[in-house]
């Protein structure tokens, strides 16, 4: 896999702390993705993973530390050379350029597969009703359901609505994309067709993607950097090749040796 | 504002006859509920059958249909009148009694399956496995529903002003608005405010049992229940999303 | 005399049907407004926007714990007052449609808060806008939960019109009462008037019992 180019980051972390009341679940974290890489947060439940992608969706905000995307802040908003609580409308607009994928799917199950890959390019993108159509078809057929636009979500196989709401996602166009442990709510034998889309996606695409996964495997070979994550700080952060075979960490050997056994 | 002592006092004079009546409703609610409850649940098919016709009749027709149908027609059939305040009394007892059935029911089919084959398996008789067993634990639940029963009752209790019954909103229609044309606003915010009380005493007091029947069980007060039964509202126990 | 006249029944069974007609149309105007104005309510409260939210939580309060026809009252009295004459039809409706619609709105509630999270959350991953997340996606799939309830609702409203024969509306009731005042009769009116509500309210909770079997089993 050829090195991302690294002169701009598409992603800044820097002096993030996150808090759930007492809870400290982030500490002084900052970090950089670069545009195009593909990097995977490892660690132990609880170890903030899951609250780093939800707080580039902005689900959640930061209680300390900014965050930026494509040069923009995410958890602040520039106003007059000054650093503000973010408005709604400045974050939506953000946020058109990120995209996130679900552990349990989440696919609005009032609305057909061709509802809900048209949503966000005719609502937000303001596509017409044709070209979003025919983004959904060509996005369908690379996630192999083209026989299932007209379906509604709840007809599908977990699979099958996993690799939707993939799709849904890539139909925004997004420079970043998060992956939120999304084979981790489907049965064992769908799980190799998820993990081989993904990488097809990585493959084919100059995405920026980060993901939360339990897969060490696709974590191995897709990512070009293994964050592994452990109360709230970064405890390694290398190559997969060498995190895999020789971290610095006992605890990063601990956890590995953990995951793989299971 | 001058004439809100005389206001007041008016309406005053009509909290009496409007706790009556809803005291009166109460307690014949709890006897109808508890009894048609128990019936509609009854292995035979004559008994439910008989009980859902009280249960459907009552919830079937208008309150104030009942109430001029007992009030007026009931007279010429039996060949004496009741008094307002008796008839009124009847009326919002056997209307509130069919919605409280279904409570009942409801509370005592939600009572876990294990608990009838525990007490089968301790020998109790149908009586006392239903006194000491199902009807503790269904008590709990049914608080809520019959909280809001009660308050929907107390405001019923206002039509008993359509058959001359002095009470509180008798005595806002009938005395002031005569009297008083130019302190409507007054009078009315005052006659909400006694309402508001009363409904509130209602509650706590509902309240203060909840907490107690939770205690005995080691439960606490269950909020869901509660928001549950707000959204199921006076047309009964079922139609939520849950 | 006997105790039931047939002749008689049958000659005033037309001017009942009439009122009847009345009794309907406010039924379904009335529902109009509760169920609008529900949703408003509830989606109002759930922005929880300062100040307005606790207005509207007291207002909402203040009409579920006092008596309809208090409130029927309220609007045919003081609103005139403050230049704002209504018809006795008019406070019919409004007054039955804004007591149910406090009503209606916990049930929204109710239907709102049990859409997961998750769609909420997709709705923000998509950036969809305010408007379009409460009617594209939350609406579509909270109101077909809750029917059922709001079907109710308008079966309970059905049953309170004749408090409005209070200011004078002429619905079924109030037509019987005429009626029975002409003859001294009361027998037949009433007896007619309980049985037109029954025929039409019996079925009507029948089927959205259906809906609600379906909704559960679906």
């Amino acid at each position: 896999m050829s090195p991302p180019d690294t002169s701009e980051p598409m992603i800044v972390f820097d002096g993030v702390e996150k808090r759930f009341g007492s809870n400290v679940v982030l500490k002084d974290l900052s970090f950089t993705v670069a545009p195009g890489e593909h990097v995977t947060l490892i660690g132990p439940s609880g170890s903030g993973k899951t609250t780093i992608l939800r707080l580039l969706m902005t689900l959640e905000q930061c209680n300390e530390g900014t965050i930026s995307v494509g040069g923009r802040y995410l958890s602040h908003e520039e106003r007059g050379g000054k650093l503000g609580p973010p408005r709604e409308k400045y974050l939506r607009d953000v946020r058109k350029h990120i995209g996130m994928v679900f552990q349990q799917f989440n696919l609005f199950p009032n609305m057909t597969v061709r509802g809900n890959l048209c949503e966000g390019p005719t609502r937000v993108l303001g596509l017409s009703k044709d070209e979003a159509n025919a983004r959904a078809e060509e996005l369908l057929d690379l996630v192999g359901l083209k026989e299932k636009i007209d379906a509604h979500p709840t007809q599908l196989s977990g699979g099958q609505q996993q690799r939707v709401a993939i799709a849904r996602a890539l139909a925004m166009r997004p420079d970043v994309l998060l992956l939120d442990e999304v084979t981790s709510a489907l049965d064992p034998e769908l799980v190799a067709g998820v993990l081989k889309l993904l990488r097809d996606i990585g493959d084919t695409t100059d995405i920026t993607i980060l993901c939360v996964t339990h897969e060490m495997g696709f974590a191995r070979d897709f990512s070009h950097r293994v964050m592994m994550f452990d109360g709230g700080r970064v405890l390694e952060d290398a190559p997969p090749e060498k995190l895999f075979t020789e971290p610095d960490h006992q605890r990063t050997k601990d956890f590995l040796q953990a995951v793989l056994a299971h | 504002m001058e004439n809100l002592p005389q206001i007041v006092g008016v309406l005053s004079d009509g909290i009496p006859e409007t706790v009556i009546a809803t005291l009166g409703g109460v307690l014949l609610t709890i006897v109808l509920s508890v009894a048609a409850g128990l019936l509609l649940l009854s292995p035979s098919r004559t008994v439910r059958g008989v009980t859902r016709v009280y249960v459907e009749g009552f919830r079937g027709t208008s309150e104030v249909v009942q109430l001029f149908w007992i009030y007026f027609v009931l007279p010429v059939l039996v060949g004496f009148q009741l008094l307002p305040l008796f008839a009124g009394i009847v009326v919002l007892g056997l209307n509130h009694g069919a919605y409280g059935a279904e409570i009942v029911r409801g509370a005592v089919r939600s009572v876990p399956r294990a608990q009838y084959e525990g007490a089968i398996a301790l020998s109790l008789s149908p009586a006392q496995r239903m006194r000491r067993v199902i009807l503790p634990q269904a008590f709990v639940e049914m608080l809520p529903p019959f909280n809001n029963l009660f308050i929907q009752l107390l405001k019923s209790s206002a039509i008993l002003a359509l058959i001359t019954v002095p009470e509180v909103t008798r005595q806002a229609r009938e005395v002031l608005i005569p009297n008083f044309g130019a302190d409507t606003l007054l009078i009315f915010g005052v006659t909400f405010v006694i309402y508001l009380v009363l409904a509130a005493l209602i509650t706590l007091v509902m309240r203060l049992l909840e907490r107690v029947a939770s205690a005995r069980l080691g439960r606490r007060p269950s909020r869901a229940a509660r928001a549950a039964a707000r959204a199921a509202g006076p047309t009964g126990t079922e139609g939520v999303a849950a | 005399m006997p105790v039931w006249d047939w002749n008689y029944a049958f000659d005033i069974l037309p001017d009942l049907l009439l009122a009847l007609v009345t009794t309907i149309e406010i039924t379904l105007l009335g529902s109009v407004v509760a169920l609008l104005l529900g949703l408003v309510f509830a989606v109002l409260r759930r922005l929880r926007i300062p100040v307005l939210d606790q207005v509207l939580w007291a207002f909402v309060e203040v009409v579920r714990s006092t008596p309809l026809l208090v409130q029927v009252f309220f609007l045919f009295f003081v609103l005139p007052q403050f230049g704002v004459t209504l018809s006795a039809f008019v406070v019919g409706v409004v007054g039955l449609g804004v007591h149910y619609a406090t009503y209606t709105s916990e049930v929204y509630r109710a239907g709102i808060d049990a859409i997961p999270k998750g769609q909420w959350e997709a709705c923000t991953a998509l950036s969809l806008p305010r408007l379009r997340v409460w009617t594209g996606v939350i609406l579509p799939q909270a109101v077909p939960r809750v029917l059922p309830a709001l079907g109710n609702y308008v079966i309970s409203m059905f049953k309170e019109v004749p408090l409005l024969l209070a200011i004078g509306v002429v619905e079924v009731v109030n037509e019987a009462r005429e009626l029975g005042s002409l003859t001294f009769r009361y027998t037949e009116p009433y007896t007619i008037a309980g049985l037109l509500f029954l025929l039409l309210s019996y079925p009507a909770s029948m089927l959205v019992r259906r809906l609600e079997r379906r909704r559960v089993t679906a």
